[in-house]
């Protein structure tokens, strides 16, 4: 089937295209070239005077594992209010904060997204995320499994173990796990938090293990690189949501020597602690520092007013949080020698100073990173706010007078201590573009998402340009997944599955005999029950596995 | 004869995944590793292998129509049982919103003690490999501990050798409540678990002054519940003394009226534990007959636990409205449709109504259902998945044999295909 796709005007940064009005060609699901004018078009769409884009990617969602469906256990008063009706071609589902997995897949691809990363893979609890996510219709996912306070990994750092034997067993558990990418979550923090430690400061020593955050960010970031995975380190830092954790921030960034390093959820980890409540905005020093150091790259995590939930691996911070929860009531879980989580209701106000101080960095951040590619549109679904925040989010990147008359409404104290109202910077419709689509499948690490250009995947999302950006972006005219129309006028008309993008770096055999000792030692499962196969990704009938390019490995 | 080692197995809750069987055509015998429980439920021989309509056997496409017909004609069906692997939960998901039924789980009437508490306040809790290589005291809440799971003690606290613990001999073990009962929780060394009886029906009493204790409240009487308050002041200490005490309990074993309150105590008290400079957890026993595995994926797949109604078009949660067996004594359902994938005996409630069973090859019934459809069971006839108790683990069940039988799943999906 060859599609045209006539006169629309292109947003494609991947393929340097900026707003020009061009046909474009698909056919088996893919971009092709303009076929010789004997070739019969099956189908064309007549996108005069709309904006096309490649389909947008979330590069950080909560959308699969077992917190967030403690989440949804915990919280059904937040669903009711929420229903997803059955139709004939769509699963009924519901959910504000933390919807079902069908209802995820059809809201995303409702906003014109075709694909969503979950950063938080536990290594044991891998299976369930690739369940649930092998439950999100139309959307292609992925995730990145989380290390660093693992008891395998600390144990490594403890007896001195070589970088070589750390590449190895990183790469042995992303092959397990069947991963992207590579996080850590309050490096090492997680495992202190098991024996009592209840802070962690980029320096402290793990009590146990002698080994700190920085130790364990500088050995992970390395086996990274080394083993040629293009995702960069995916960091949640240490100090998440602690005033004057800016200094922490920059330290990290700092500390990291030039390595690749992605810092997550930034605007939690730009607190400063000057003015009368001792709780201050660092966006302009961490956006300073993101800007010198172009071996960084950052997500926002932008906070929104209202009714949230928050689901982290990171449950030394949460259960310090614990007596925020609104409504009163949370869940923190240690889990199998490997992490943990944290589950936390929230309620974000614009009348309470410390929330809109928060709304008010995670804007600076945004408007003061000068290089789009290096900065990604997220609220760290659900914690900051639900995903279905994002036109409304883009309406305020874009937007300064909307900007400005939201800032006018905030808690008086928090007006005054965010420089937001003196920043001009609106963004272009190409920055978008390159936040949300060709950016976000380079920091990835996806070889042909993300563009519009010839062989790319056929995700496509066009809209009607409209001044009000939050309605341009919240109902999309046709969404195309993989060549396949999903979506007409912000309505799921078609369903079908996506795939599951993964890497496969290289590692040395001899890793899995010392695992196989430890699993057998102090584990509950035998190492071969551990590791998730191909074959098991596939055999409910509808999961796929893409296979994306590693950088080159000396 | 096949020789199977490092088998999971998803009838004990606790995921022992280090079962060797032999497999001689459609016989299987635990030679390795088995216990009580799971030994029985892995050899149980294959009696059915046909379907049924109204007691006659029919083939597969037929049972699937008729119970696709009485799908159909039905107002307000229910979905009892439940008991199955993800993918035939999955197929249970999909039957459950095409036929407007109420999808709930045999083990919710113990589970929702639980659900109760968690979404009233929540709670801290731990899985096993933490116990193994943490836990130095161990409290078991008015359960036999060794009858819920006959190997908890040799896997995860006798264990040889664990990262943080010099000598896991020398782990504290307190039983309040009901009374072991054999040796299990005994230790290679001798020492014995201090037992602290009491009824079912006082633990709510007891668990309250404990909680009162660990808090440092005084209390004046000198026993509740004919418990001495100077037993239950050595365990409040024990709580606080411990690096990573464990508090275990089964919402199935507390078998008394509101005893969600006692979860929540217990939950509670776990909490304080945790801001008194030390570190405690909770530990759920369950994830028998696949009720976390049901609980779980109604969870992503619906937004809420095993007990949901999708008769309006879209997932509505009422753990009291929709019980099954409520619904089916005050008249409120018209079709009953049973799936029971782990064990036979499981059988569905009696009731005049229309009822289709899809259930484990065995089973037998006072009424003859109008359909029944033989199964095959997840990790012995196909490979599925199944949590583990602890909730975070789905352990990949293996295919042992060949036996014929269609798995949950085939069979819900050709149900839903032919609605």
């Amino acid at each position: 089937m060859l599609i045209k796709l006539t006169g629309g005007t292109v947003y494609d940064p991947a393929s340097g295209i900026d707003g020009q009005v061009q046909n474009l060609y698909v056919q088996d699901g893919r971009f092709v070239k303009q076929p010789a004018a004997d070739v019969k078009i099956d189908k064309e769409y007549d996108l005069k005077g709309k904006v096309v884009m490649s389909g947008a990617i979330d590069m950080h969602t909560h959308i699969g594992g077992g917190k967030g469906n403690i989440a949804r256990m915990l919280i059904p008063e937040d669903h009711r209010k929420d229903p997803v009706h059955r139709s004939d071609i769509t699963r009924s589902g519901c959910g504000h904060a933390m919807p079902s997995t069908f209802a995820t897949g059809y809201r995303y691809a409702e906003m014109g997204y075709t694909a969503g990363f979950e950063p938080a893979i536990l290594p044991v609890n891998a299976r369930q995320a690739h369940m649930e996510m092998a439950d999100i219709p139309i959307l292609d996912k992925g995730g990145y499994v989380m290390l660093g306070s693992d008891d395998y990994l600390l144990r490594m750092l403890t007896a001195k173990k070589d970088q070589k034997a750390i590449n190895d067993y990183v790469a042995w558990t992303m092959n397990a796990a069947k991963a992207i990418g590579v996080k850590v979550v309050n490096p090492g923090g997680i495992n202190a938090f098991k024996f009592n430690q209840r802070k962690l400061e980029l320096d402290e020593q793990n009590a146990h293990y002698g080994v700190s955050p920085r130790d364990i960010l500088q050995v992970l970031a390395t086996a990274v690189k080394e083993i040629g995975v293009k995702h960069p380190l995916h960091v949640h830092g240490c100090n998440l949501g602690v005033p004057g954790n800016l200094g922490t921030t920059l330290d990290t960034i700092q500390g990291i020597g030039g390595l690749p390093m992605h810092l997550t959820h930034i605007q939690f980890h730009s607190y400063g602690t000057e003015g009368d409540f001792k709780f201050s905005s660092g966006g302009a020093a961490i956006a300073e520092a993101i800007n010198k150091n172009k071996n960084i790259t950052a997500d926002v995590g932008q906070i929104l007013f209202g009714q949230t939930i928050t689901a982290s691996g990171d449950n030394m911070r949460q259960h310090a949080n614990h007596g925020f929860a609104n409504p009163n009531k949370w869940v923190c879980m240690d889990i199998e020698c490997d992490a943990g989580c944290g589950v936390v209701p929230f309620k974000y106000r614009d009348q309470n100073f410390v929330n809109a101080l928060q709304w008010a960095i995670g804007l600076e951040i945004f408007l003061l990173v000068d290089d789009p590619w290096r900065v990604f549109l997220t609220t760290d679904h659900p914690n900051g706010a639900p995903f279905t925040t994002y036109p409304h989010l883009i309406r305020l990147l874009m937007d300064k007078s909307f900007r400005n008359d939201m800032l006018s409404t905030i808690h008086p104290e928090a007006q005054k201590m965010t420089t937001l109202a003196s920043i001009d910077r609106e963004y272009s419709l190409q920055e978008i573009a390159i936040l949300t689509r060709a950016g976000a499948a380079k920091l990835v690490g996806l070889d042909d998402r993300g563009s519009l250009g010839e062989g790319a995947w056929a995700d496509i999302t066009v809209y009607t340009d409209n001044a009000d950006r939050e309605k341009m972006f919240e109902k999309p005219d046709y969404v195309f997944k993989d060549g396949e129309l999903v979506v007409v006028d912000g309505e799921v008309v078609h369903t079908k599955w996506g795939t599951t993008h993964i890497v496969r770096p290289d590692w040395d055999n001899s890793v899995e005999k010392g695992l196989e000792k430890y699993f057998n030692r102090f584990m509950t499962m035998k190492v071969g029950n551990f590791k998730i196969s191909d074959d098991e990704m596939t055999e409910d009938g509808r999961g796929s596995l893409t296979t994306h390019s590693l950088n080159s490995v000396s | 004869m096949t020789e199977i080692t490092e088998v999971p197995s998803p009838f004990c809750g606790i995921g022992t995944d280090d079962l060797t069987i032999h497999v001689e055509g459609l016989s299987v015998k635990v030679s390795e590793n088995g216990c009580a429980v799971n030994t029985p439920a892995f050899e149980q021989d294959i009696t059915d292998t046909s379907a049924r309509v109204n007691g006659k056997e029919v083939s597969l496409e037929l049972a699937v129509a008729k119970a696709a017909d009485l799908l159909r004609a039905s107002n307000q069906p229910v979905i009892g049982g439940c008991a199955t692997d993800v993918n035939g939960m999955r197929g249970v998901m999909a039957v459950a919103d095409k036929a407007g039924a109420v999808v709930d789980n045999v083990n919710f009437p113990a589970a929702r003690r639980n659900f109760l508490a968690l979404q009233d306040t929540g709670w801290m809790t731990t899985t096993l490999a933490e116990i193994k290589n943490r836990c130095d005291f161990l409290l078991v809440v008015g359960v036999d501990l060794e009858g819920f799971s006959p190997r908890f003690f040799e896997r995860y606290l006798w264990n040889k050798e664990s990262m943080f613990l010099d000598d896991t001999s020398q782990r504290d073990v307190v039983y309040l409540g009901k009374v072991p009962s054999g040796e299990a929780s005994t230790s290679p060394t001798g020492g014995k678990a201090k037992v602290i009886p009491c009824a079912d029906a006082d633990l709510p009493e007891v668990m309250a002054v404990l909680r009162a204790l660990v808090k440092g409240r005084k209390i004046v009487a000198e026993s509740v519940c004919g418990v001495a308050i100077n037993d239950l002041q050595g365990i409040a200490e024990q709580l606080k003394a411990a690096k990573y005490g464990v508090v275990t309990w089964a919402a199935g074993a507390l078998g008394f009226d509101h005893a969600e309150l006692t979860v929540q105590m217990l939950c509670e008290m776990v909490k304080d534990i945790n801001t008194m400079d030390t570190r405690c957890s909770g530990f759920p026993l369950g994830g028998k007959e696949g009720d976390q595995t049901a609980n779980q994926v109604c969870g992503w797949t619906s937004a809420y636990p095993a007990r949901t109604r999708f008769s309006s078009g879209f997932p509505e949660y009422d753990p009291f409205l929709y019980d099954s067996n409520v619904m089916l004594a005050n008249g409120e359902a018209d079709v009953l449709f049973w799936v029971q994938a782990f064990n036979s005996a499981s059988v569905p409630p009696v009731t005049e109504l229309p009822t289709v069973v899809v259930a484990r090859s065995g089973m037998t019934f006072a009424k003859e259902p109008e359909v029944f459809i033989p199964i095959g069971t997840p990790g012995i006839d196909h490979a599925g998945h199944a949590y583990r108790l602890d909730n975070v683990i789905a352990i990949h069940l293996k295919k042992l044999r060949d036996s014929g039988l269609p798995s949950t799943a085939e069979v819900l999906n050709a149900i839903e295909h032919a609605l």
